[in-house]
C-alpha cells in the first residue's frame, strides 16, 4: 500500500525525441488511475517509467516516501500486468506464479499459502499444473494477475491487459479487476485506450494527450467538464458534437441557426461548442435548429442519427423507439452547452460553472 | 498441401525412393565390403549380398589391424575422436549462447561491431585461415594436446548467430516480467532463457558433434604423435597401405563402426528436439 507522487516527469528518448512532458500527479494510497489517450500519448512510456523498466529523463518519482527514480523494477514494490500477458512459456501456472516469490527468498511455506490463495480467488485452482499454452486467453490474463498478487506489492501496474481479450471476456475481466482491487485496496495505475474501460475502472481519470496531461479527474468530471475539445471528442461515445458557433450576445448562431442563451453566455466571438448526443433532444414547430438526417446507426436500446445542421455533422442520440423523419428540428438546453476557445480548444468557464467549482472544497477542473 | 491422386502419390513415391537409393547404397556397398573377406574384394568387384565374415572382421578391426599401421588402438582413436567431438559441441554451446545473450540483452559499445566482426568469420571457411591459427597454436605451444586439437575450432560464428535471431524472437515483455520479478541477467539466463532455447541446443548438438566427428585436416595438423589420433585420421592412415595392398574389408568395418555415433545422436537428439518443439510455444 503506498501512495505515488510524480513530479515534473519527463522522458526524453536518445535522438532528442519527446515522449513525455511534465507530468505532476499525486495517487492517493488505493487509488484506482486510469491512464488513457490515443496511441502514441505517451501513456504507457509514463507506466514504464513508473515500473523503472524505462530511466526517467526528468523529474522524480516517489513510492511512498521513496524516490524511486533509481530503483530496479524488483525492489520499486510493484507488480505489472502486461498486454501479452508474458507468462514464462516453459513454467507451469504455479511455478509462474511462484518465480517471483522464489527470487525474494520466500519461504516455501508461504508462497504455498499465497499461491493458493491468489489461485482460489482467481479461480484457476484446477490449471496450476498446466502450461500457459494449454490455457485461453482469459485464463492466462487470470495467472498473470494471480502473479501480480501473490507478491503482495503497494502497487499494480496495468499496460493495457485487456486488450488481447474478445469483447465480451473483456467486459467480465474489467468487472474482475475492479472488484479485485476493491478487495486488495492496492493501489493501482491502469493504461488503456478504450474510453469506456477508462470510465468503467477508475477512481480518477488521466487524459493524455501528445505526451501532456489534458485533464485529470473523476470519470463523471472529465465526462461533464471535459477541460478541452481533445478531452471532449475522446471521453465518451458516441463523441461529443463539437460544431464552430458564433456567440451573439445572448444568442449562439451555429451554421443558419439561432440558439437563446438565456444568459448562459460565457463568451463573444467565434467558439467551438461540444454538445453530447443525448442533450440534443427533437421539437416540434418552428423553434430549434433545422437537422437534416443522413444515416441512423441503431444499437437496440438507442437510435444513433447523424445529420447536418447547415455544414455542421451532428450525432444525436434518441431512444429506441422514436420516429425518425429527414428532416427534424432539434434544441438543446443552454446549460448543457460546452464552450471552448475556438483558438487552442480549452474549456471557457462559464460563470456559473465557477460558481459551482468555488463551492465544492475538491480542486476545480483546470479550464 | 493435401492431394489425393494416385498418380501423384506414385511419383513423390518414386522420388522419394530414388533419393534414398542414391543417398543409401554408397553405405550399402561398405557394409557389404565390411562383410567379406580380402581375396573377394581384390577381384575388383563389390558383391551385392553380405558375406560371411562379419565377425571376423570386425573383432580384428577392434584389436588388432590398428597396430599393423603403427596407430593406437581403435577404441582409442574412437575415445579421441569422441572426447573432442563433444568437448567441440559443449565449448561452441556454451561460447555462443554466451556471445548471443551479451549482444541480445546488453548495451555496451562497439555491441554492433562486435557481432559483425563475429559474423564476418562465418564468410571464412577454416582452410583459408588454417595456416595462421597453425602458427598461433604452435607458438603457444598447444600442438599435441587436447587443448590444440578443440580450443581452435571452439568458437562458432553459425551457432551465435542462431541464438541471436533466437534471442531476439523471445518477447521483451518477458524478459521485463522477470525483471519486475527480481530476476537478475544471469538468473533470468538460467531461468528462462536456457530452457526456452532447448530446442535450438538440441538441433545445434546434432549438428556440432557430428562437425567435431568428422574433423580431419586439424586434427591431422596439430598432431604428430599417435596417441591424439582421431578416428578419421586413423581410417585415412589406413587407406596408404604399406605393401601395396589395402585392407579394403577391414577399413569398411571401421568405417561403418565410425558411423555409429553420429547416427546414435541423430536418434536420441532427435526425440528430444522434436519433443522440444511440441513442448516448447513462445
Amino acid at each position: 500500500m503506498a501512495s505515488i507522487d510524480v513530479e515534473k516527469v519527463g522522458k526524453i528518448y536518445t535522438g532528442g525525441v519527446r515522449a513525455v512532458t511534465d507530468i505532476n500527479l499525486e495517487i492517493k494510497d488505493g487509488e484506482f488511475i486510469v491512464l488513457v489517450g490515443p496511441s502514441g500519448c505517451g501513456k504507457s512510456t509514463l507506466l514504464r517509467m513508473l515500473a523503472g523498466l524505462e530511466t526517467i529523463s526528468e523529474g522524480q518519482v516517489k513510492i511512498g516516501s521513496r524516490v524511486v527514480n533509481r530503483v530496479e523494477p524488483a525492489d520499486r514494490d510493484i507488480a505489472m500486468v502486461f498486454q501479452n500477458y508474458a507468462l514464462y512459456p516453459h513454467m507451469t501456472v504455479r511455478q509462474n506464479l511462484e518465480y517471483g516469490l522464489k527470487n525474494r527468498k520466500t519461504p516455501k511455506a508461504e508462497i504455498d499459502a499465497r499461491v493458493t490463495e491468489a489461485a482460489r480467488m482467481l479461480e484457476i485452482t484446477q490449471y496450476l499444473d498446466r502450461k500457459p499454452r494449454a490455457l485461453s486467453g482469459g485464463q492466462r490474463q487470470r495467472v498473470a494477475m494471480g502473479r501480480a498478487i501473490v507478491r503482495k506489492p503497494s502497487v499494480f501496474l496495468f499496460d493495457e491487459p485487456l486488450s488481447n481479450l474478445d469483447a465480451k471476456l473483456r467486459v467480465s475481466m474489467r468487472g474482475e479487476i475492479k472488484r479485485l482491487q476493491r478487495r486488495l485496496g492496492t493501489t493501482s495505475i491502469y493504461v488503456t485506450h478504450d474510453q469506456l474501460e477508462a470510465m468503467t475502472l477508475a477512481d480518477r481519470l488521466v487524459v493524455l494527450n501528445g505526451g501532456q496531461i489534458e485533464q485529470v479527474g473523476s470519470p463523471l468530471d472529465v465526462y461533464h467538464t471535459p477541460a478541452s475539445t481533445f478531452v471532449a471528442s475522446f471521453i465518451g461515445s458516441p463523441a461529443m458534437n463539437l460544431v464552430k458557433a458564433e456567440c451573439q450576445g445572448d444568442r449562439l448562431a451555429i451554421g443558419p441557426a439561432m440558439i437563446s442563451l438565456n444568459g448562459y453566455a460565457p463568451a463573444s466571438g467565434t467558439v467551438t461548442v461540444g454538445i453530447r448526443a443525448e442533450d440534443l433532444r427533437v421539437v416540434s414547430g418552428e423553434e430549434g435548429m433545422p437537422f437534416v438526417v443522413e444515416y441512423v446507426e441503431e444499437l437496440g436500446s438507442q437510435r444513433l442519427v447523424h445529420g447536418l445542421v447547415g455544414d455542421q455533422a451532428l450525432t444525436i442520440a434518441l431512444s429506441g423507439e422514436s420516429e425518425i423523419s429527414g428532416t427534424m428540428r432539434i434544441a438543446v438546453d443552454p446549460a448543457r452547452l460546452h464552450f471552448f476557445s475556438a483558438d487552442d480548444g480549452k474549456r471557457i468557464v462559464s460563470a456559473n460553472e465557477a460558481a459551482r467549482a468555488a463551492a465544492a472544497s475538491s480542486p476545480a477542473p483546470v479550464a | 498441401m493435401v492431394e489425393n491422386r494416385p498418380f501423384l502419390t506414385f511419383l513423390t513415391h518414386a522420388f522419394l525412393i530414388f533419393g534414398f537409393v542414391v543417398v543409401a547404397f554408397p553405405v550399402y556397398v561398405a557394409f557389404v565390403a565390411s562383410t567379406h573377406d580380402l581375396p573377394t574384394l581384390l577381384t575388383g568387384a563389390v558383391p551385392m549380398l553380405p558375406g560371411s565374415h562379419f565377425i571376423e572382421n570386425y573383432s580384428a578391426i577392434l584389436t588388432n589391424v590398428s597396430a599393423a599401421h603403427g596407430l593406437p588402438n581403435y577404441s582409442h582413436m574412437a575415445l579421441n575422436s569422441l572426447i573432442m567431438a563433444i568437448v567441440i559441441t559443449v565449448g561452441k554451446i556454451v561460447i555462443s549462447i554466451m556471445s548471443a545473450f551479451a549482444i541480445v540483452y546488453f548495451r555496451f559499445p562497439f555491441r554492433v561491431l562486435a557481432f559483425w566482426i563475429i559474423f564476418v568469420t562465418l564468410m571464412l571457411p577454416v582452410e583459408v585461415r588454417i595456416m595462421p591459427t597453425y602458427k598461433i597454436v604452435a607458438d603457444l605451444g598447444m600442438l599435441n594436446s587436447w587443448a590444440g586439437l578443440t580450443i581452435p575450432l571452439i568458437a562458432s560464428a553459425t551457432a551465435t548467430f542462431l541464438f541471436r535471431q533466437f534471442f531476439m524472437t523471445v518477447p521483451d515483455e518477458i524478459l521485463e516480467a522477470a525483471r519486475v520479478d527480481g530476476a537478475g541477467a544471469m538468473k533470468f539466463f538460467w531461468d528462462i532463457l536456457l530452457p526456452l532455447s532447448r530446442t535450438n541446443i538440441g538441433a545445434l548438438c546434432v549438428i556440432l558433434f557430428i562437425y567435431g566427428w568428422v574433423q580431419y585436416l586439424w586434427p591431422m595438423l596439430v598432431t604428430t604423435d599417435t596417441g591424439y589420433y582421431t578416428l578419421m585420421m586413423g581410417m585415412k592412415r589406413m587407406v596408404t597401405a604399406q605393401d601395396g595392398v589395402i585392407a579394403w574389408n577391414y577399413v569398411m568395418a571401421g568405417s561403418v563402426l565410425a558411423m555409429l555415433p553420429p547416427i546414435l545422436i541423430v536418434i536420441f537428439m532427435q526425440r528430444l528436439f522434436i519433443r522440444g518443439l511440441t513442448e516448447t510455444e513462445k
